[in-house]
């Protein structure tokens, strides 16, 4: 009884992945303090960015990059940080369109 | 009932018969599921987090620009600030960026004037502001292998070489913003950077109304012509499209998994092997209905997809949540040297995971049945004849 192999096979996936799942909102509740903490830290030191590539000025606070940051070092000048094509780039606000 | 589950039985024993071929387009199959849930889990759970953490940032802040370049800022400034009505407080920031020869990493240095002592639960050791101790973050720790006590040495911009002795190391749980940061007293940076006492690199502005942050930056702009202001809408917006699965690489490899998805799919679709033409001849000519030889399709289509999507997924999740985005992580790092591990937040969004069960499963038994079908509705003679 083949299909019977195959039906306990995804059952038990299926237990498996609700079970991560079910776990994944508990934790992200327990983890709710770590966050908290987090969120001391930048209100406290005024941080403006995640410290994730430090690679370059626009790759460590890519919110206080200017608009032309990834062709700062000269006119022209190409990408050649790796994250910087990782990074998405932001559209600009209201209040951006204005200054622009 | 029984009829279906028997039809399933002979799906599952057909597969079985060609068990290296299926077994194989299974281990693909899950693969690609894999690279493309653990990108959507990664993108996402980073981009909940930033905006999660970064709600506590500044209201506004607000740099000086010269050249098109962020400059350093005159206290001046400051006293104009003050005076636009709905604005509360004007708070200098001193920071910036310091390159360190023996690591070849990058720090970024940040003055702290008070507030400090409220973060003892995340961090080992204290800061007592005393000149020429500092804080520093786990990143940095690990790279220059420092301890409680130890000197950090920092070369001055007059080339002199200041001893900071560590006060304190940031815990481990906040790497994602403290990773590379050394924090000193004011005092402190003034001297390592030789910056003068009327200048700040950039300021928080605080306005007392949230909804009246735009107009404040437009009245700073309209003040201050060579400032840009920087609002926490702004940051959070920043970071909402900044993780995001269109953005260059990640797109690059989100594009090569669903290539080769359909390459898979391609291949599936264009026809049937002799020996599936076959088996399908002599079952139409045993007395199948074309309805059986297409729900054993079905079956076979749906044993595979089922199979793969599960095991990818849960390769997917573990991947980026128990093992912090591993195979990634070479590619994510890019040249930085001092570069955080991922403890991220679980967060899941159901939408992107339904998302791709539709993108993949369906297109994938859509892929098996046609080709199928084309052959069922065929005469048996000819189709085992070819």
């Amino acid at each position: 009884m083949k299909y019977r192999v195959f039906i306990s096979i995804i059952m038990i996936e299926i237990i498996v992945i609700s079970g991560l799942f079910i776990t994944a909102a508990g934790m992200v509740e327990k983890r709710q303090k770590e966050i908290e903490a987090k969120k001391k830290i930048v209100r406290v030191l005024r941080l403006t960015d995640l410290s994730i590539w430090t690679e370059a000025r626009y790759t460590r606070h890519p919110s206080q990059a200017d608009w032309f940051a990834p062709f700062q070092d000269y006119p022209s000048s190409i990408e050649h940080f790796p994250a910087g094509s990782i990074l998405y780039p932001s559209a600009l606000s209201e209040v951006e369109r204005d200054q622009k | 009932m029984i009829k279906h589950l028997k039809i399933l039985e002979f799906a599952i024993s057909s597969l079985w018969r060609r068990k290296f071929k299926n077994l194989g387009i299974i281990f693909v199959f899950s693969l690609i599921i894999f690279v493309l849930s653990s990108i959507l889990l990664l993108t996402y759970s980073f981009k909940k987090e930033a905006i999660a953490v970064l709600e506590g940032a500044p209201e506004l802040i607000v740099q000086r620009i010269s050249a098109g370049r962020h400059a350093l800022m005159p206290v001046e400034y400051m006293k104009k600030v003050e005076k636009i009505p709905g604005v509360g407080a004007v708070i200098p920031r001193l920071w910036g960026y310091y390159y360190d020869i023996s690591t070849g990493g990058n720090y970024t240095v940040m003055a702290e004037y008070s507030g400090l002592k409220d973060l003892v639960n995340i961090m080992e050791g204290g800061f007592t502001g005393e000149k020429g101790t500092c804080i520093i973050g786990k990143g940095i720790s690990d790279a220059r292998f420092a301890g409680i006590g130890s000197i950090i040495p920092i070369i001055g911009a007059d080339g002199k070489v200041r001893k900071l002795k560590t006060a304190g190391i940031f815990t481990d749980e906040s790497r994602i913003i403290t990773n590379d940061l050394i924090i000193v007293t004011p005092d402190d940076f003034r001297d390592i950077f030789n910056l003068p006492d009327n200048m700040v690199t950039d300021i928080v502005v605080q306005v007392y109304n949230p909804t009246e942050v735009d107009n404040v930056a437009r009245k700073i702009k309209k003040i201050l012509p060579d400032t840009r202001p920087i609002t926490k809408n702004e940051i959070l917006r920043t970071y909402d499209t900044l993780f995001d699965w269109r953005s260059g690489m990640v797109l690059t490899m989100f594009l090569g998994a669903i290539l080769a998805f359909i390459i898979l799919a391609w291949d599936k679709a264009t026809g049937l092997s002799a020996e599936e033409r076959h088996e399908i001849g002599i079952l139409k000519a045993i007395g199948w209905e074309t309805s059986d030889v297409m729900e054993l399709k079905f079956w076979e289509g749906l044993v595979i997809s089922s199979l793969s999507f599960l095991t990818g997924l849960i390769g997917g999740y573990v991947h980026i949540f128990f093992f912090g985005a591993s195979v990634f992580s070479p590619a994510l790092k890019g040249w930085s040297v001092i570069f955080p591990e991922f403890h991220l937040m679980p967060y899941i969004n159901p939408y992107q995971i339904v998302v791709l069960l539709f993108m993949t499963v369906i297109p994938y038994m859509a892929a098996t049945i046609v080709p199928s079908w084309k052959a069922a509705i065929t005469d048996p003679d000819v189709v085992m004849r070819g």
